[in-house]
């Protein structure tokens, strides 16, 4: 007998495959690292990470809608939205 | 104890004694009288369900939904319009694998604005992948309530009993309503495995979202195991009638074949068959009576073939029963409007393109008769026009709105 009961978090392995049109592209140099990005996110797919010692953002372009929020409230103006290359 | 109950009442007491956990409903006629005796017998300390009042049969399916999920019994019952507002969430219940058991009053769907009875509301969501039983009396409709969990929580599929709206659930009957006690020699109580539902210490999700590389696998696994329980349910048939053969409707004097799926009534080389579900099949068999009385066993003979179990739909067995038949009259009440009546539509399936007992193709002529839409009476008289006209060479689809 089918058991559909999925284990919790399991379904991210199921990647769906991208529909962004533009995607945010992140100046590192000129970051900040204020992490308003991390926090905006309606997705949730930037992590700030410590990097030399500093905390810079990653995001999961697996997740990414390319929403254009981070590029938007970013107070750096890091943040540039590229057309998607596909 | 034989009692003198109303439909809706004798199938809440016998649902009281199934003993489920949860009950959630929103009233909608005709089936309110069976919520209504539900949530009385809560009131009055004789039942231990939880009765959970909702905003719209949306809410309630979603609740009793929920419900199962979490690995306990449950109860819904609609009708109509309230079964069609319940759709989207009948095909997750179905697609989540819910053991949800759902009774469905069946009565015609707007516009034009009806309360009566037809078959067209249950006929609509006959593709969401629920099992679907038609009642023809009250003690039919206690037993296919309990064979429903039984074979609910066999096949982790949901069941549909359908009762006709007014002629099974507003009328007075002699009927015998199995205790506690005795349902529980058939259906124990109910143990989902571990693992396998919403429970806080084994942390699960259920109704994820399948991408295109699980679905269909899916999908087919739930019309193979649909396909199955035709077996399942014929087996746990024979089980009910050995453990609760006092709570059984009992063959009649003309009944040939008798079990889960079909019933035969009527002499067993027949010239014209009629095939009908659900209350209507009471009155064709009073014609049948009729005709063996006034023509004897070697006239124009007539049976009656009653499907029980719409889905899965038993082509097999209704194939056994129609196969040697020169005239097959399809009486529903339902039209799948523009093409012709959806039972039609399955038997022509069945007897089509396939070989007959000496090789030849089949010859049967199989038509759609409409009758009853919109709580119209269908009297005796309209069954023998019925009779009649299968043996004119037109085979469109008929609507019999008089004698």
């Amino acid at each position: 007998m089918i058991n559909l009961a999925a284990k919790p978090a399991s379904t991210t392995k199921n990647k769906t495959g991208g529909w962004r049109t533009f995607k945010p592209k992140t100046d590192l140099d000129r970051c900040v690292g204020c992490g308003v990005c991390s926090r905006i996110c309606p997705e949730g797919c930037i992590k700030m990470q410590s990097k030399n010692g500093k905390l810079k953002p990653k995001t999961d372009y697996n997740y990414c809608k390319g929403c254009g929020l981070c590029a938007t409230e970013c107070p750096a103006k890091c943040i540039k939205m590229e057309l998607e290359n596909k | 104890m034989r009692q003198i109950l109303e439909g809706s009442q004798a199938i809440a007491q016998t649902i009281n004694n199934i003993k489920p956990a949860v009950i959630s409903a929103y009233p909608i006629t005709p089936q309110t009288h069976i919520v209504e005796d539900l949530a009385k017998l809560k009131a009055d300390g004789k039942a231990n369900y939880e009765y959970i009042r909702a905003e719209s049969e949306f809410a309630a399916a979603s609740i009793v939904a929920g419900a199962s999920a979490t690995g306990v019994r449950v109860y819904t019952a609609t009708s109509s319009q309230g079964l069609l507002l319940m759709t989207e969430v009948l095909f997750n219940i179905a697609g989540m694998r819910l053991p949800v058991v759902l009774t469905c009053a069946n009565r015609g769907v707007s516009a034009p604005i009806t309360i009566w009875n037809d078959h067209q509301d249950a006929m609509t969501i006959r593709d969401a992948g629920w099992i679907m039983f038609y009642a023809e009396n009250h003690q039919e409709a206690v037993e296919q309530h309990i064979l429903a969990y039984k074979i609910a929580e066999a096949t982790k599929i949901p069941v549909m009993v359908n009762i006709d709206g007014f002629v099974l659930t507003h009328t007075y009957e002699p009927v015998k309503v199995p205790s506690r006690s005795q349902i529980k020699k058939f259906l124990p109580d109910y143990k989902p495995k571990k693992g396998q539902y919403l429970d806080p210490s084994r942390p699960v999700s259920l109704g994820t979202f399948a991408s295109p590389d699980y679905y269909m696998e899916i999908r087919e696994n739930l019309h193979k195991d649909l396909e199955q329980a035709q077996n399942i349910i014929n087996e746990e048939y024979k089980k009910y009638r050995k453990i609760l053969g006092d709570f059984t409707k009992k063959n009649e004097k003309m009944t040939q074949i008798n079990n889960g799926l079909i019933e035969y009534y009527g002499p067993r080389d027949a010239q014209t068959i009629l095939v009908a579900m659900g209350s209507l099949v009471g009155t064709i068999k009073d014609v049948v009576d009729e005709q063996v009385k006034n023509t004897g066993l070697f006239g124009n003979k007539v049976g009656v073939l009653k499907i029980k179990t719409f889905r899965p739909f038993p082509a097999k067995e209704i194939l056994k029963v129609v196969e040697k038949t020169k005239y097959v009259a399809v009486v529903e009440k339902a039209i799948s409007l523009g093409s012709t009546g959806p039972l039609a539509l399955e038997i022509k399936n069945v007897t089509q393109g396939k070989t007959g007992p000496f090789g030849k193709l089949r010859t049967s002529k199989v038509q759609s008769f409409i009758v009853g839409l919109g709580g119209r009476d269908i009297t005796s008289g309209m069954i023998k026009k019925i009779i009649k006209d299968v043996k004119n060479k037109d085979d469109s689809v008929k609507f019999i709105c008089k004698e």
